[in-house]
């Protein structure tokens, strides 16, 4: 049980981390929010699948990825992709000249489904192909860098142009894929209708319960001596490789398990938002995810969410009231996280605790000297 | 898809599509020059690059206004002239970019990465907010503009010409620089042993600021260039950020042969592929195709022989 | 004279060229089990450049490398650490952020893969042998301190600490006292002598004097070759050696 405490919750302050996390999503969000509105929360935090996948991947591993939107993307169109085929059945879509098909391959001439479609009319399979996919994509191509030793920079551009890649990919095929407009007009999951209110708060609670989950498991995995390791790896990646690790393993395991993060994150975002679109695949929102790792601290799980709620919530309330400002005030937040709180959120805290912790501590011991009284002797608080 | 046409058509849009193609390889190659110095030399991602593109774009629209409205009589003139000064205005803003931010960052190229997306992101909103979201070009000189047929079915057009030129000049002017000139040589020394070259009195700090500066200066030329064979908006100088990181990187980032090598192969190929697979299409397949082979030789086609301490 | 089977460690005619200068010519070495062979030689000699084509750090372009008869060249570097071969760099090489105690934690041969990380259980027999190593390098009382605190002698020790973690069979040491003072290098040899039993050791080293404490045997190398082998006697009493090395 104690082995649970530790390594699950990470003790005391883990426990109090998520504690404030489950108050916050749970409780004073969807009583101070209207309906609406916490739907918009719902969708930053499906976004937030993607900073804590970043925060595994670049703040313990190392290795900084600007093409997560690529698992995102992945993610959402295979969810999509099922939903668009439940909404695309013979009877609703019988003013089409091929009804049974969705609708933007009826526009573009297509008159039967494609081959590649078809699993996706199985749900089990749907939601295998959120993780799946993502994570064999993100196999191939770690296996492929990492064992060749491509890492750092050249890494963070390969990924880059794969975001485009995906992006240009999709833009370009209309008739399959939906083209620039995505896929949209989605109406029900398994016959429950995904746009009704209530549901809509039903799938918020849904994404924050499993995105405590997987910052547990998040927890879990990076205790004990992976948690170590992922350590040992970003300071010195030859001494671990001499020690007798294969590197690029780990390397492949954490860009992996950040796809399969991304990608559940992206169905969750259909489910809530009912669309997908490239958009939310190229280099842009890749490059944006990791700014929302980086405010939070890009080594902090916690930090993840915080960190994407808030620049989320900043870009809403700035672009409706300054929308010229906005991006001057995004570009100057990249520079800004990286140049003056590296540590981000996160690290703001630490240098709270630091500072005021000591402080908290007398007062909670009892101590009779007040911290006035112990400045005043020339100690330090 | 090639059956489709007769044999002289084939050759002639192989030689038309060969010179848009040059055209691009121009473009490439005058970006990934600016880039190759930075980032193949100094190890810095300028993420912001295409943007100092823009801003010599958008110097020579300025010149472009100014003379019209000032001047007109210079009208036929002003071009030359207005490509050193966006050379001089995109190297200054380089020069401050170095001195205020860069420079803390040697040491940590993925923060300069983020750091220098941030920058191109400002720098993008200041040329909306400056020169409105739409795209804008300047007025050109008689003298570019049309085309030369050397047969009926072939036509070259002359700004894509001079900007070949002009890319030739240019590639011909930083090669003599950085390996014939003494600057070239402690700009070299700095690179490959940055102790070394500080203990024989090499001011290694003004060394890194040119370095940087004169990337962005080229940059600065690539985006005059640029004017003459499209229009100039404000997320120009994004539309072609990746593909020339990727010449950069699939050339192999210390070898100036590598980086022109790999701009034409990039170029011809993009050119030639778009004419058959549609428009996007083909910048997939050519982007995946690099992506591969980089997959598979992760050091560029021609990669640096030095064994590293 | 012992056949050529019963070497731990038989280096034949290893080449390596780098832009086609040869760091190392056609080099012929072979070592037995226990011993302590040290490799000295001018800079540019070849001395490291021989060990990283050992642990799998370069490749040569000619030659083969046999350890306990398998050969090592082609193989990955940590596929050659879990062969049985051990390899100290020149400058300290530990984990900084981690305590001495996780740094030689993290160094036991056990659990090396991803699957085996999450799986890896801190028992009784880890923490007995990791105590054992931290005495045999003089570090048990400074288990809880982070590898950035030690002092320079300290991390060597640490280095060669978390190499004895890997119970290796081939231990490769490159220059262990550097900036060491000369009680640490009384100590650093007696801890090298004692950890010769049942394996083999090569040591570069430029400090003679430890060499001639340690050393069973010496190699000599310039130019990528071998100028000459023997006991330091030998090698001392050796013309062409004090011509090229050893000084007057």
């Amino acid at each position: 049980m104690k082995n649970i405490y530790t390594r699950i919750f990470r003790g005391r302050s883990g426990l109090t981390n998520l504690g404030l996390l489950a108050l916050l999503l749970l409780v004073v969000l969807p009583v101070a929010l209207p309906i609406f509105r916490l739907n918009l929360v719902g969708k930053y935090l499906t976004y937030s699948f993607v900073a804590l996948g970043l925060v595994m991947l670049w703040g313990k591993a190392g290795v900084l990825s600007l093409g997560q939107g690529v698992f995102f993307g992945l993610g959402g169109y295979c969810m999509a992709m099922f939903l668009k085929l439940e909404a695309s059945d013979p009877i609703s879509t019988k003013i089409q000249s091929t009804p049974g098909i969705p609708d933007f391959m009826d526009w573009n001439q297509l008159t039967h489904l494609p081959a590649f479609w078809m699993p996706f009319k199985s749900l089990p399979f749907s939601l295998f192909a959120v993780f799946a996919v993502p994570m064999l994509v993100a196999l191939i191509v770690g296996l492929a860098m990492f064992k060749r030793r491509v890492g750092g920079v050249y890494f963070a551009i390969i990924t880059q142009a794969l975001a485009l890649i995906l992006s240009l990919g999709i833009d370009s095929r209309q008739g399959y894929t939906g083209g620039r407009n995505g896929i949209t007009d989605l109406r029900t999951l398994w016959g429950w209708d995904i746009r009704a209110p209530h549901s809509q708060v039903i799938l918020y609670f849904v994404t924050c319960f499993l995105l405590l989950l997987c910052i547990l498991v998040s927890q879990w995995l990076l205790s004990g001596k992976t948690g170590k390791m992922l350590l040992a790896l970003r300071d010195r990646e030859d001494r671990v490789r001499f020690s007798g690790y294969d590197v690029s393993m780990f390397k492949v395991a954490a860009f992996c398990f950040a796809a399969g993060l991304s990608g559940l994150g992206g169905a969750l975002f259909v489910l809530q938002v009912g669309f997908i679109s490239p958009s939310l695949v190229g280099i842009v929102p890749s490059i944006e995810m990791v700014i929302f790792a980086a405010v939070g601290g890009r080594a902090s799980l916690y930090g993840a969410v915080y960190g994407t709620l808030l620049v989320n919530a900043g870009k809403s309330l700035f672009s409706e009231t300054f929308p010229q400002l906005w991006l001057f005030a995004m570009g100057g937040l990249f520079i800004a996280v990286v140049v003056l709180f590296p540590d981000g959120l996160a690290g703001v805290c630490e240098l709270l605790r630091k500072k005021i912790g000591p402080g908290l501590e007398k007062l909670r011991a009892g101590r009779s000297v007040t911290i006035v009284e112990s400045l005043a002797k020339g100690e330090k608080p | 898809m090639l059956l489709a046409y007769s044999a002289p058509e084939l050759w002639s849009i192989f030689v038309m599509q060969g010179f848009s193609g040059l055209s691009l390889f121009s473009v490439l190659l005058l970006m990934a020059l600016g880039l190759a110095i930075i980032f193949g030399q100094m190890g810095v991602v300028n993420l912001a690059h295409g943007e100092f593109m823009a801003l010599g774009a958008y110097t020579v629209y300025l010149c472009s206004q100014l003379v019209q409205n000032h001047a007109p009589a210079l009208q036929p003139y002003y071009f030359v002239i207005a490509i050193f000064v966006a050379f001089v205005a995109a190297g200054l803003t380089g020069l401050l970019v170095e001195w205020s931010l860069i420079r803390f960052l040697y040491k940590r190229p993925l923060d300069t990465l983020l750091a220098t997306w941030g920058l191109s992101l400002i720098m993008q909103q200041a040329f909306r907010s400056t020169f409105g979201a739409r795209e804008v070009t300047p007025t050109l000189p008689g003298w570019l503009m049309g085309s030369f047929k050397p047969t009926p079915s072939i036509d070259i057009p002359i700004n894509g010409v001079f900007v070949m030129g002009l890319t030739l000049l240019l590639t011909f002017g930083v090669w003599l620089f950085m390996y014939r000139s003494r600057i070239g040589l402690h700009m070299r020394a700095t690179v490959q042993n940055r102790t070394m070259s500080g203990a024989v009195g090499i001011n290694t700090r003004l060394v890194d600021r040119f370095t940087f500066s004169l990337g962005c200066a080229i940059a600065g030329v690539a985006g005059a260039a640029f004017t003459t064979i499209g229009s100039t908006g404000p997320d120009s100088g994004s539309r072609y950020i990746v593909d020339t990181f990727l010449v950069v990187v699939f050339g192999g980032t210390a070898s100036l042969l590598g980086t022109i090598a790999s701009a034409f192969g990039i170029a011809q190929g993009q050119s030639i592929t778009e004419f058959f697979l549609e428009g996007t299409m083909g910048k997939v397949a050519i982007l995946l195709t690099i992506v591969i082979v980089l997959m598979l030789r992760p050091k560029g086609l021609f990669p640096s022989k030095v064994r590293s301490a | 004279m012992s056949s050529r089977t019963s070497f731990l460690l038989s280096i034949e005619d290893l080449t390596v060229s780098f832009d086609g200068f040869k760091a190392v010519d056609a080099l012929n070495l072979y070592i037995e089990k226990d011993e302590l062979r040290v490799i000295i030689g001018p800079n540019g000699a070849g001395k490291t450049t021989v060990l990283d084509m050992i642990c799998g750090k370069t490749r040569p372009t000619g030659g083969s490398i046999k350890f306990n008869q398998r050969e090592l060249v082609g193989m990955a570097e940590h596929e050659i650490v879990r062969v049985g071969v051990g390899r100290k760099f020149q400058t300290p090489s530990i984990y900084e952020n981690l305590t001495v105690f996780e740094n030689l934690e993290v160094s036991y041969p056990q659990g090396r893969s991803v699957l085996g990380c999450i799986a890896f259980k801190r028992t009784s027999k880890i923490l007995e042998r990791i105590q054992k190593v931290a005495e045999e390098i003089s570090l048990q009382d400074y288990l809880e301190v982070e590898g950035a605190f030690l002092s320079h002698g300290q991390k060597q020790w640490l280095e060669i600490g978390m190499l004895l973690m890997q119970e290796p069979e081939l231990v490769l040491l490159d220059e262990p006292v550097a900036g060491m003072s000369p009680a640490e290098r009384e100590l650093t040899a007696e801890l090298i002598k004692r950890i010769c039993k049942g394996r083999c050791i090569i040591v570069i080293e430029h400090d003679m004097e430890f060499v001639s404490r340690i050393a069973h045997k010496v190699t000599v190398l310039h130019l990528g070759k071998i100028l000459a082998e023997g006991s330091m006697a030998d090698i001392q009493q050796d013309s062409r050696v004090v011509e090229v090395y050893l000084g007057h």
